[in-house]
């Protein structure tokens, strides 16, 4: 593995133990030996066993051309998420209240676009190139995260993204470290690890805000009465309208559904909105003990579907960022092109 | 295609004295200095690694029991391919 040991960690619980757990599961997995495919042995059968047996396929085992399409296209959009994501926040790195939450805002954005990068290279080992996936994005023919189609409006909700947008996709994520396609699996430890920062950071923001003067905590409140809904969607539509679900589940690229994970995170939060003093703002939320979890009002999936189709509140002005970053950056890397070429052809010379 | 692609690197860190170089994942760049500047950004913002080595993906030939077998399509002795069968349904709604 990556041997991504932050020093001056907690000893890891709740997610963070998870992450750690699967990374023991995939080491032990890979001590499990199985050979290799029987020459001329049935390629679908030992990959069905490999599954079964969660271990990992690698990325030049034969694999159905469904699972690689499903992972390429999953992965994919995953990291144009973390790409466009980086936006919603780096509008507010030049005005973070202080030098402190500057630099962390900077650090924490960074982060964002290096989980963008492992998952495409995690994307290329499928056969995908680098370039068509920029295209993929930059054209519009696949998809980010709608949550990053929402405007950033105060600095409060720098807070509310780290707590509830990384805290939704962490939840999301977690299971990923356990995808049957290793080289996703690897990525999605090391993003998972990060992650836990990025929540924390922002948990943070929103309990200084809610703690300090009523004009804050005002702030703080209406940035989670913005975020909560939109973060509950992030886990996508309801089981019974979720299209990739069931085969995903079978391949092992999906763990949990939809609406378990939503419960999952929704349980997660409520403690921690008590723990801010601050409310989230569902009057149908209570615990409900027959089923051991809390009962809550589901998101607008049509509000859902609309921003996916592309008229959220922000869709045109991300997208023309991407492009115009995208444009703008051209010349950067002919540049370094040239620069390369020419002192390969020096070098050439000279030897 | 008229663009050029950006060569790929395979990324080695060695994450303390003592410990072996291990392959931590990849990246693109023009040429070996500017992977090495992206490496140190992209893998070790934590001081996972004393000391990175890059590589070029297309110098590394492979060998693994798994790898090696005769039913494996030929085109999968390139580290790095291309495809030829990738489309992506307009509309896809998968976050
Ligand atoms: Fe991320
Ligand atoms: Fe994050």
């Amino acid at each position: 593995m990556y041997g991504n040991d932050f020093p001056g960690e907690d000893p890891p619980g709740g997610l963070l133990g998870e992450v750690e757990a699967a990374e023991v599961a995939l080491r032990a997995a890979a001590a499990r030996d199985r050979g290799a495919a029987e020459p001329g042995g049935d390629l679908a059968a030992y990959f069905a066993e490999v599954v079964d047996a969660d271990q990992k396929i690698e990325p030049r085992d034969w694999m159905p051309e469904a699972y690689r399409r499903t992972l390429i296209r999953q992965i994919a959009q995953h990291a144009h998420s973390e790409i466009i994501g980086m936006q919603p926040e780096g509008n507010w790195i030049s005005r973070a209240p202080s030098l402190k939450r500057k630099a962390i805002l900077l650090a924490k954005v960074q982060d964002e676009a290096g989980h963008g990068l492992y998952l495409y290279a995690a994307a290329e080992t499928l056969g995908v190139s680098r370039d068509e996936l920029v295209d993929l994005l930059l054209s519009g023919r696949q998809k980010y995260s709608s949550i990053f189609n929402y405007p950033t409006l105060s600095w409060a909700d720098v807070g509310a993204i780290g707590w509830l947008v990384d805290g939704a996709a962490i939840v999301n994520q977690v299971p990923l470290c356990r995808c049957s396609y290793g080289p996703y699996a690897r990525a999605m430890i090391r993003v998972c690890k990060e992650e836990s920062f990025h929540q924390r950071q922002g948990y943070e923001i929103l309990h200084t805000l809610a703690h300090g003067t009523p004009a804050q905590k005002a702030m703080a409140q209406d940035s989670v009465d913005r975020w909560w809904y939109p973060s509950l969607a992030m886990f996508g539509p309801p089981d019974g309208d979720s299209t990739h679900s069931a085969q995903s589940m079978a391949w092992k690229i999906k763990r949990f559904s939809n609406d378990e994970l939503r419960q999952r995170f929704v349980d997660m939060c409520v403690g921690q909105a008590e723990a801010l003093g601050l409310r989230i703002p569902d009057p149908e939320l209570r615990w409900n003990d027959d089923r051991q979890a809390y009962d809550f009002t589901q998101p607008d999936y049509d509000e859902l579907m609309q921003v996916i189709n592309g008229n959220g509140p922000c869709n045109r002005q991300r997208m023309e960022h991407r492009r115009r970053a995208h444009r703008e950056g051209a010349w950067v890397r002919e540049a370094a092109t040239a620069y390369a070429a020419k002192r390969a052809e020096k070098e050439k010379v000279a030897a | 295609m008229s663009r050029q692609h950006t060569p790929l690197w395979e990324v080695f860190v060695r994450a303390r004295r003592g410990l072996a170089h291990t392959h931590v994942g990849s990246l693109h760049a023009p040429d070996a200095e500017l992977a090495l500047h992206n490496a140190r950004d992209l893998y070790t913002r934590r001081q996972e690694g004393v000391s990175i080595w890059v590589v070029p993906a297309s110098a590394i030939t492979a060998s693994s029991p798994d790898e090696k077998d005769a039913f494996f399509d030929p085109a999968a002795d390139k580290v790095y391919r291309h495809p030829t069968f990738y489309e992506v349904p307009d509309g896809v709604a998968h976050l």
